[in-house]
C-alpha cells in the first residue's frame, strides 16, 4: 500500500511537471517589456551612478570625460550638418508624381523620429523610419534607396532625425502576440553570442560597458538608436542603424543580416524600447 | 548648394568665425580597396577669409586636414560684417560663400 | 631662390594681393602662394627650417595648444591654438610623425586675433607642435597625442 501510494504520488508529481512543461512551451512566461526596461535602467544606474539618465543618448561620451571633450568640440560644428542640409533638400523635392515625402508621414514628417520603429497592426510588421522612407518612395512610384554607404537614405534620415531633436522616445509594445514576439526575438538576438569571437551585443554593451575593447570604450545598451543615423568619423559619412548592426556583426566575425530584415527590425524594436524616456538626438557624430 | 557652411558671431568686438566645408581631403596615400589603385590626392590647399573685403586670414592646408574640414578663427569686427570664405583645392576647384556676422 | 625666400615671397604675394583690392583675390593667385616646399618636407626639422630658416624657436606658455591626450579617432583630432602674444604674423601646426609634418599654416593680418582651430588626421601617436611667429620671433608649444587602434569604432 505504501509503495502504491508513493507511485501515485510520483505519478502526480510527474503529471504536474508535464502540465507545467505543456504550458511553458505554449504560453511562454516572459518578463514583460516594462520589467526589462526597469531592470536595465537599474543596472546602468548602479553601474554608472554619476551618469544622469538623460545623458545615455550620448553613448560612450556619457561615461568618459576625455572622449566627451573631443566629441563636443566636433559636435560644435559637426560634419553631418552638410548631410542634414542635403537631406532637407531631398525631403522637399517632389517625386515625379508631384508628391513629396511629407505626404507619407504624420505631421508631414517633421519631428516624428521618436515614433519609430512601431508595430503596424494592419501589416503585421515592424516599421522602421528608413523602411517607411522607402515605402513612401514605392507608393509614389520611385525606386527604393540603398540602406548602405550613407547616400540619400542617410541624408533624409538625418534630416528627419534633426527635426525631431528633443522629442522623447516612447515606443509602445501593443498587447499583441506578434508585436511581443518581435520584441522578444529582438531581445533574444541582443543576448545571443555570435560569430568567431563569440560575442553577443550584450557582452559589450551591457556586461562590459565602460571597459576598453582594445582602445574603444564600449557604450551602454540604452540610448543607441536615439542618436542615429550617425556620421561615423572613421568613414566620414552617414551610417544608418542597420548598416551599423552589420558593421558590429562583421567585427565579431559573424555573418550580418540584410538591412530591414526581420532580425534587424526586431533588434531595433528591442533596442529602441529599452531607450524609452531618452530624447532623440540624431544625427550624431560617432567614431 | 554651396560646399561651405559658415557661422559668424560677434561678442565684445571679437568675431568668431566657424566654417565647415564639404570636401574629401584625400591624402593620396589611400588605396581603393577593390582595385588596389592609389586614390589620387585631392585636398583644399588655401582658404582666404575676408571681412567687408579686407583680408583677415589666409589658410594653407595640406592633406592632413580631416575630411569635410573645419576651420575656426577670430578677428576684430562687428555685427553685420560680411565675411567671405574662398577655397581652392589642388585640382583647381574652388568655391566661396559670404555670411553676415550675427 | 632658396626655399626660405620662396616661402617669404609667396606669403608676401598673397599679402600684397590681399591688401591691394578684393577683386584680385582670385583662386589662381591663391594657388600660387601655397608653400609647397614646406608641405613637401618629410621630417619636422626640415619643415621648420624651410619655413623659419635659422630663426631660433622658444617653447612658451604664451602659446596655448589644445589637443586631446588620447585621440578618439586619428581621422579627426580637434586642435586649437591661441597665442597670448602681440603682432602675430602666422601660426603653423606640425604633426611630427605624419608623412608630411606640416599640417597647416595660418597667415594672420592686423585684423585677426591669434586664435585658430581645425581638425587633423594623425597616423600614429606623436607630438603635435604649434609655432607662432610674433614680432619676428618663433614661440612654440608641443603636446603628445596618443593615437590608438580601435576595437569596434574602427
Amino acid at each position: 500500500m505504501i509503495i502504491g501510494n508513493k507511485i501515485i504520488l510520483i505519478f502526480k508529481k510527474f503529471l504536474f511537471l508535464l502540465i507545467v512543461c505543456f504550458f511553458s512551451i505554449n504560453i511562454p512566461v516572459y518578463a514583460s517589456p516594462e520589467e526589462d526596461l526597469a531592470e536595465i535602467r537599474e543596472y546602468f544606474n548602479n553601474s554608472f551612478p554619476n551618469t544622469p539618465f538623460k545623458d545615455y543618448n550620448n553613448g560612450a561620451y556619457a561615461i568618459d570625460a576625455g572622449l566627451r571633450e573631443q566629441w563636443e568640440s566636433i559636435e560644435d560644428f559637426p560634419p553631418y550638418e552638410i548631410n542634414v542640409e542635403n537631406g532637407e533638400k531631398l525631403f522637399n523635392t517632389p517625386f515625379k508624381n508631384g508628391n513629396t515625402y511629407s505626404s507619407c508621414f504624420k505631421n508631414e514628417g517633421i519631428g516624428i523620429r521618436q515614433n519609430y520603429p512601431y508595430y503596424d497592426e494592419d501589416k503585421g510588421e515592424i516599421i522602421t523610419l528608413e523602411l517607411a522612407i522607402n515605402n513612401c518612395r514605392k507608393n509614389n512610384g520611385e525606386k527604393p534607396l540603398s540602406y548602405y554607404k550613407g547616400g540619400d537614405m542617410g541624408d533624409i534620415s538625418a534630416y528627419m532625425a534633426y527635426t525631431s531633436r528633443g522629442k522623447v522616445f516612447d515606443i509602445e509594445i501593443p498587447n499583441n502576440m506578434d508585436a511581443l514576439d518581435a520584441y522578444e526575438q529582438g531581445k533574444k538576438l541582443y543576448f545571443t553570442k555570435k560569430g568567431q569571437l563569440n560575442f553577443s551585443c550584450a557582452d559589450c554593451h551591457v556586461w562590459q560597458t565602460g571597459v576598453t575593447l582594445r582602445a574603444d570604450i564600449t557604450s551602454p545598451a540604452i540610448g543607441h538608436p536615439t542618436h542615429f543615423p550617425a556620421y561615423r568619423t572613421n568613414t566620414g559619412r552617414m551610417v544608418t542603424l542597420h548598416e551599423r548592426f552589420a558593421q558590429c556583426l562583421n567585427q565579431i566575425r559573424a555573418k550580418p543580416y540584410r538591412a530591414q530584415s526581420e532580425e534587424y527590425k526586431n533588434l531595433e524594436y528591442y533596442m529602441t524600447f529599452i531607450s524609452n524616456g531618452l530624447e532623440a538626438n540624431g544625427p550624431s557624430t560617432r567614431k | 548648394m554651396s560646399t561651405i557652411k559658415i557661422r559668424a558671431r560677434e561678442n565684445n568686438g571679437s568675431v568668431t568665425v566657424k566654417a565647415l566645408i564639404k570636401h574629401p581631403m584625400e591624402t593620396g596615400l589611400r588605396k581603393n580597396k577593390k582595385t588596389g589603385d592609389v586614390i589620387p590626392p585631392h585636398y583644399i590647399q588655401e582658404i582666404l577669409a575676408t571681412a567687408n573685403g579686407k583680408e583677415v586670414i589666409t589658410v594653407y592646408w595640406g592633406p592632413a586636414v580631416s575630411k569635410n574640414p573645419y576651420l575656426t578663427f577670430s578677428y576684430k569686427g562687428a555685427k553685420g560684417d560680411k565675411v567671405e570664405l574662398l577655397w581652392v583645392d589642388n585640382k583647381g576647384n574652388k568655391d566661396s560663400k559670404t555670411a553676415t556676422v550675427k | 631662390m632658396n626655399r626660405r625666400n620662396f616661402l617669404k615671397k609667396t606669403l608676401l604675394t598673397t599679402a600684397v594681393i590681399g591688401t591691394s583690392a578684393g577683386i584680385l583675390l582670385t583662386p589662381k593667385n591663391l594657388y600660387a602662394a601655397w608653400p609647397k616646399a614646406a608641405f613637401d618636407k618629410k621630417d619636422l626639422s626640415g619643415a621648420l627650417e624651410t619655413i623659419y630658416g635659422g630663426t631660433s624657436r622658444v617653447e612658451s606658455t604664451k602659446v596655448e595648444l589644445k589637443a586631446p591626450k588620447i585621440a578618439e579617432n586619428g581621422a579627426i583630432v580637434p586642435i586649437n591654438v591661441k597665442a597670448n602674444l602681440k603682432n602675430v604674423e602666422s601660426i603653423m601646426i606640425f604633426v611630427e610623425e605624419n608623412p608630411q609634418p606640416l599640417s597647416s599654416g595660418y597667415k594672420l593680418t592686423s585684423l585677426s586675433e591669434p586664435k585658430i582651430g581645425t581638425r587633423l588626421k594623425m597616423g600614429k601617436t606623436t607630438k603635435v607642435m604649434a609655432a607662432v611667429k610674433s614680432d619676428g620671433k618663433i614661440y612654440t608649444a608641443s603636446q603628445e597625442v596618443q593615437v590608438t587602434i580601435g576595437g569596434c569604432g574602427g
